[in-house]
Order: C-alpha cells, then structure tokens, then sequence
C-alpha cells in the first residue's frame, strides 16, 4: 500500500475546534475525506472534517523536548494569577 | 392470492381496492428486496476489502442497506397483513418471491465491479426516492427521505472510484470496462415497470421507473465518459429478477442469507 497517510480531525456536534482523532490512509484529499467520514463518524461523532496530509506537517523535534518545553517549566509568574482583577472583570 | 406479497398474478381491474393494495405490497418488497440484496453482496466484502478503511467503508453501505431493508419489509409485511415481520419477509421466503432487479444478486467480481454496481444502484436510488419522498404514502415518504441522504453517498462513493479506476492505470481501466460490459445489460430492468409498479403508477399512486430513466443517464452517463469507460450497445436481453425469475447465483446468496433461520428456526441475537 502505497498511498499516503492523512492526519483526520474532527469538530463535534457542539465543539468549537477540530480535534486530532486519528489518521488514514487515502489516494487522494477526495477520497480521504470519504474514508475518514467513514472511519470516525460512525456513531455521530462529528459534523466537520478536515483532513491534513501526514507529510504536511511540520512537527517538534521530540528529541528537543528539554530545550523546547522544560524552560517554561518554572516560569509560574506567565500564568496571569498573580493579578486582583476588579470584580466587574469576569470569566479572566 | 391477489392480495398476497408474492408477486402473485394481480387480478385484472387495475383501480380496485385489493388490487391496488396487493400492488403497493408488492412495490413495497421490490424496493426491500434490492436494498436487502445488493446489502448482502456489499457485505461479502467485509474483512476481504482492499484497504481497512474501504473495507470499513463497504460495511457502512451494506448496513445502510441493509436499514432501509428494514424499513421497506416492515412496512411491506404490515400492508401485507398476514403477519410477517422483515425478518421473515427477509430469511423466509422462497426464491421467486423476492422481487429485486437481477442486476442486486450478481457476485462480485472484483472491487472495481463492485464500485461501479455502487454508482450504477447509487445513482437509481438517488432518482427514485426523490421522486418517492414526495409520494401520497407518508411511511414509504419518510424512508425515501432518509434513504435519498444514504444514497447520495452511496452514489458518490461509487462516482469516485469509478473515475479513479476507469481513468486509472491500464489494467484498471481494462477491469472496469469489463465490469461495465457485463453490468450494463441488466440496467434496462431497473426502468421496466413490474405490473404492480404499471398498476400504481397507472393509479397515480406510485413512481413508473421508466421516468426515472433520463435523471439517472444525466448523473451516470458524464461519470463514465469522465472515466474513459465505453457504455456498450443496446442489447434485446432484459433481466427477470422483478419478476421473481432470478439468476443461477441468487440460490447461493439466498442459501447463505437465510441459513440461521433454516436452521434454526426463531433464532435470535
């Protein structure tokens, strides 16, 4: 089998996103989307699809994991905790 | 036997009561009977498709199919009135009661036979229940219209491997102009009218097939010419599966559908 392999992202029914569920293989960005339709929405479980060919993707080094992520590690004063917001401010 | 499912003679005045009602039971199982067949042959490919996910594909139809089978049959048996449900309008009847187009029963060849008995069921089924759906029976109406979304997909499924395949590679191409070969002859049967399709439609309460024609040419003709397919020559032969005279491969399907409910009479899950 030498078709390529399309990484399958699916928003639900009352989801905002498109959320990665899983990867195929298809000939063709037509076909993809027909073959993860019918891999993964089976049972309802979404109403948009994209499909993103594998090798399109640019992804992180795992092997760079610690000069990637492990700086921002300690680095609790990012998070924006450490402000009194006044109460008319909601939902920060 | 004129009010039976069978496929019965109809008595001869088209417009009485009995008749009319033995004719809707009878379009009603035809309609059943294709989905329940060309079901079961798309199901023969479940764990022997070319790819996981064609293969899970293939299954979806099939159980699609085999829904709307359902439906019809139950509805059929309850017009019917003699109190057979689908499952035994489906597992217990005899091979010429059942009234699907011989073209639902022929076996599968190869994938490329079976993506383009797909387009070719697809397409006809998309035609015929849209004309369906807007039909005076409100319970047939509303399986048309959920059957109509099922078989656009179906249709566009088969469209798409279709075109791959026939404008594909050499060898592709070849298979697919072979299965074209022995498929189309057995397509003018699913626009010939059974006489109890003739008395509805005469009666103004049913689809006559033979309309359906010019809408299925438009949407399948452009996607074989898409896929460098030759559309063979008219030929005299007209397949009988609707009316009940089937092919020598429908006693094979049929000895595997129903083998749980010979065997083992009122089996369940």
């Amino acid at each position: 089998m030498d078709w390529p392999l399309w990484e399958v992202f699916i928003r639900s029914r009352n989801g905002l996103d498109h959320k990665h569920c899983g990867s195929i293989h298809a000939p063709d960005a037509r076909l993809a989307l027909q073959m993860a339709r019918d891999v993964y929405t089976r049972r309802l479980e979404g109403v948009s699809i994209w499909v993103v060919r594998a090798d399109a993707i640019v992804a992180s080094d795992p092997d760079a994991k610690p000069e990637m992520f492990d700086p921002a590690a300690d680095k609790i004063y990012r998070h924006p905790t450490f402000y009194k917001l006044p109460d008319d401010v909601n939902h920060m | 036997m004129s009010t039976t499912c069978d496929g019965a003679p109809a008595p001869p005045d088209a417009a009485s009561a009995p008749g009319l009602a033995a004719a809707r039971c009878a379009v009603l199982l035809g309609y059943g009977d294709t989905a329940l067949i060309l079901g079961q042959r798309l199901a023969e490919w479940c764990g022997h498709g070319p790819v996981l996910e064609e293969d899970v594909a293939l299954a979806n139809i099939a159980l699609d199919l085999l829904g709307q089978a359902r439906l019809l049959l139950a509805h059929a048996g309850a017009l019917e009135g003699r109190g057979r449900d689908a499952d035994q309008l489906a597992f217990l009847r005899l091979e010429r009661e059942y009234l699907n187009p011989t073209l639902a029963e022929l076996p599968n060849v190869d994938f490329g036979h079976t993506a383009l008995r797909l387009l070719l069921f697809g397409a006809f089924h998309v035609a015929l229940w849209s004309a369906v759906q807007h039909g005076r029976d409100p319970q047939l109406a509303t399986i048309a219209a959920k059957s109509l979304k099922e078989a656009r997909y179906h249709r566009n499924h088969g469209a798409d491997w279709t075109v791959r395949l026939g404008d594909g590679t050499a060898q592709s191409h070849d298979r697919m102009q072979r299965a074209l070969d022995a498929l189309w002859p057995y397509c003018s049967e699913l626009f010939t009218a059974s006489p109890a399709e003739q008395r509805l439609a005469a009666a103004g309460a049913g689809v006559d097939p033979a309309q359906l024609r010019p809408a299925w040419e438009a949407d399948v003709l452009p996607v074989l010419a898409e896929s460098n397919l030759r559309v063979p020559p008219p030929t005299p032969f007209r397949a009988s599966g609707k009316r009940g005279i089937h092919s020598e491969h429908m006693g094979h399907l049929l000895a595997e559908l129903q083998y749980l409910q010979r065997a083992f009479p009122g089996c369940r899950w």
